[in-house]
């Protein structure tokens, strides 16, 4: 064993030169030219900027709400809940939460909540509702803001991402794009 | 048809058509033939040996491979736990991130070491971006690793008797140069574009539409992220992994992520078809693979798909499926698939919460990991499906009344011997560490380990043991498991589970390529046919099911019956 470890220092010293150094490097060049300069996007209004892909917090009435989170949407610290299916005390705050939305959407039946408004995300950081998720909660948006139903609804519709090119995968809204096109609505 | 379903359909149906040439190039590299990077690589692989005193070109016996292999991740163990119990005062550290404690930076440094990446840390307060730089050079290397233990395999199956079998380092040196750099760079770059960060800025504050003040961690992630996908290491930059929208942006880039979790493992197969020049024995070994696997696949995505029975009863409607834990980009169906892409080939990355799976994709989670063989780990996973091999060749000559042979090469009692305690040794580290556990928390109830009371209390453990001898490195996370016990316990599970599924078959290809080979006659048990491939898909599903289906239907099965 002894003739292997001085080959395999050196070796070692000389692969993490090329895999890490001098492939970080390239990458970070690279990067350079990629939007927001390889530091994730961003979406920007009235000079100020947030990033587009980490989700936030949203439970004021006056925007439409983002799915709970486990960790508070602390981007510098996701997690999961990781309760497990059956989890009684899970099931109770699950319950909770249907109880809270149902004050909150007077005219809204139990069945119309879609389960994502209602569970935690993966990463406790997700950007993202359901087209569901959004319409249900337009009556209450649109009367917290004073703004006709019809206005808010379309603007869900417009803000409905489909399929990546209609074939593959879900449907979804951006909640943050969403809020800030509603901000946007009301100071025009 | 369903998009969800249609996005599945693609990702698994690229993984397959892109496999197959780079089948075919894996095979020409490790035969040493002319390939499109020779004039960028050669110079530099050149030089490497050149400086590190190694002649590549000099053949190794079995033994002296291993020893080769064993010397160079001693090294890398050793230099990664001086990494991250140094990390606070070594340079890259922006965010200010503690050092490790001695028992987690064992665990991780091994866990990395062997490919497996459990990770015992969150990636945002746990490394600094010198740790994560350190880690990834681990993907790297420890991929490459196991993709030589399987180039020494594939040089011993070929028709002749011998003891020199190619050179460990040129194997080595090349599977990380050729193979896993090249994938991972076209990886990253993808990456980049759609919007996972790579910089060597700290955190960044960002002031919310609401008015709070948050802070977003940031890095050079996704360097790391393709290679962690595509050297089946698993080990995320963020906390969550994949299921972070730094790591895994966008639908795009999660079909990417998880192609590349497929990639490698089946171009091995097709490479082994092209290195040896016998395709069907590559299609039968596909075959079992491809089917142990759309086994597993299709009731997890239903079960995903249907969401949470319980949470039904309650009223609300759930049209996108069981959402606790995914996220709405993804999708209960791609996040189905994602969770056994990632355990049946010993990635371990996830793009979901497996802990809030529902209980029975739960167990086929944790079955994809026993069996580690339905495509596998980069290199490994071919080792475990040789094991499987030489047990239904002994079996089927039994059966016959034949001796039983492989590749025109007699297998004789020791070599089954090996293949047996191969075999055996993942359900006694797996149920042992599990009892073990289990036994602490009858006697230390007030152990804050277990995030879920009863049945899935019981998976969270079964989970981790599972996850750590498959060097998978998913967990249920729920699992609190940075503490002394679990850092050590699956720590050893972790060398044991890596390095004797690779001596034992190495031992036994090199055993078998120092016996004198017989030509192919009408007596010969033919091992590329269709009832050949039944019989070892038959061994993997009885070994598989006597072993652990008493402590799966104490976890999963229970759950789901009482659900």
């Amino acid at each position: 064993m002894r003739t292997h470890i001085l080959p395999s220092i050196i070796l070692t010293a000389l692969m993490l030169v090329l895999c890490t150094v001098i492939y970080s490097v390239i990458l970070w060049g690279v990067a350079q030219a990629a939007p927001n300069q390889g530091k994730g996007f961003v979406v920007e209004q009235n000079g100020k900027t947030w990033y587009a892909n980490v989700g936030q917090t949203f439970d004021d009435d006056r925007y439409f709400w983002s799915r709970p989170s486990a960790v508070g949407y602390n981007a510098a610290g996701s997690a999961g809940s990781n309760k497990g299916p059956g989890n009684a005390d899970y099931l109770a705050q699950v319950q909770a939460r249907i109880d809270t939305f149902l004050v909150h959407h007077p005219g809204i039946g139990k069945s119309q909540i879609p389960s994502d408004l209602v569970t935690a995300s993966g990463s406790g950081l997700d950007p993202h509702i359901s087209p569901q998720g959004a319409r249900v909660q337009v009556a209450r948006v649109a009367r917290v803001r004073n703004l006709p139903e019809t206005q808010v609804r379309e603007l869900v519709e417009q803000h409905v991402e489909g399929p990546w090119f209609g074939l593959f995968g879900p449907s979804r809204v951006n909640v943050l794009k969403l809020n800030l096109a509603l901000d946007n609505l009301v100071s025009h | 048809m369903n998009t969800e379903l249609s996005g599945v359909l693609a990702i698994f149906l690229i993984a397959v058509l892109l496999a197959i040439p780079l089948g075919r190039y894996i095979a020409r590299v490790y035969l040493g033939e002319r390939t499109l990077l020779d004039p960028i690589l050669g110079p530099v692989e050149n030089l490497f040996f050149r400086l590190s005193r190694i002649d590549n070109s000099r053949e190794m016996t079995w033994q002296e491979h291993l020893k080769a292999l064993l010397s160079i991740n001693l090294v890398w163990f050793l230099f990664t736990m001086f990494i991250l119990m140094n990390m606070a005062w070594l340079p890259l550290n922006p965010d200010g991130n503690p050092s490790m404690t001695p028992d987690l930076a064992f665990n991780t440094s091994i866990s990395f070491v062997v490919n497996c990446n459990l990770q015992h840390y969150s990636g945002e307060t746990g490394l600094s971006y010198l740790g994560q730089l350190s880690l990834m050079f681990q993907q790297f290397v420890s991929a490459g690793t196991g993709m030589a233990a399987a180039a020494i395999v594939f040089n011993t199956l070929r028709a002749r008797q011998t003891t020199g079998l190619g050179n460990f380092w040129d194997y080595f040196a090349k599977s990380t140069t050729r193979i896993l750099l090249p994938v991972a760079f076209i990886g990253a770059l993808v990456l980049i574009f759609r919007g996972s960060p790579m910089t060597f800025e700290g955190k960044d504050t960002m002031i919310t539409l609401q008015g709070d003040t948050v802070q977003v961690s940031s890095g050079p992630a996704a360097g790391m992220i393709a290679i962690k996908q595509a050297g089946t290491n698993g080990g995320g930059y963020y906390g969550v992994n994949s299921a972070h929208p730094l790591e895994n942006p966008d639908y795009l880039t999660n079909m990417i992520e998880n192609i590349l979790i497929l990639l490698i493992p089946i171009a091995m197969v097709f490479a082994l078809g092209f290195y040896l020049k016998r395709r069907k024995l590559a299609w039968m070994v596909m075959g079992v693979m491809t089917l142990g696997y759309l086994l597993l696949l299709a009731p997890t995505v239903y079960f995903e798909m249907n969401g949470n029975p319980a949470i039904s009863q309650m009223g609300v409607s759930e049209p996108t499926g069981s959402m606790e834990g995914k996220e709405i980009r993804h999708g209960a169906a791609a996040s189905a698939l994602w969770a056994i892409s990632t355990t049946v080939t010993s990635n371990g990355s996830v793009n979901a919460m497996h802990d809030s799976t529902m209980p029975l994709s739960g167990m086929h989670e944790m079955l994809g990991m026993m069996v580690n063989s339905f495509y596998g780990g980069v290199g490994v996973g071919f080792l475990n499906f040789y094991i499987f091999i030489i047990i239904a060749v002994f079996i089927s000559g039994l059966m016959v009344g034949r001796t039983p042979e492989f590749m025109g090469k007699k297998v004789e009692a020791r070599e089954v011997k090996i293949a047996m305690f191969t075999a055996l040794l993942s359900p006694l580290l797996i149920m042992g560490g599990t009892a073990l556990a289990a036994w602490m928390m009858v006697h230390y109830p007030s152990l804050p380990w277990l995030n879920n009371p009863g049945f899935h209390g019981f998976s969270e453990m079964l989970y981790e043991y599972t996850s750590s001898n498959a060097n998978n490195g998913s967990g249920f996370e729920g699992l609190g498991d940075n503490n002394p016990f679990w850092n050590i316990s699956t720590g050893i599970v972790l060398i044991l589970g890596r390095f004797i599924p690779i001596i034992g078959p190495v031992a036994i290809a090199g055993l078998l390529a120092g016996k004198k080979y017989i030509p192919e006659s009408a007596g010969t048990l033919k091992t590329d046919t269709l009832t050949f491939g039944i019989m070892v898909f038959s061994v993997i599903f009885i070994v598989t099911a006597l072993c652990y289906f008493p402590a799966l239907a104490l976890g999963p099965l229970a759950e789901y019956f009482s659900m």
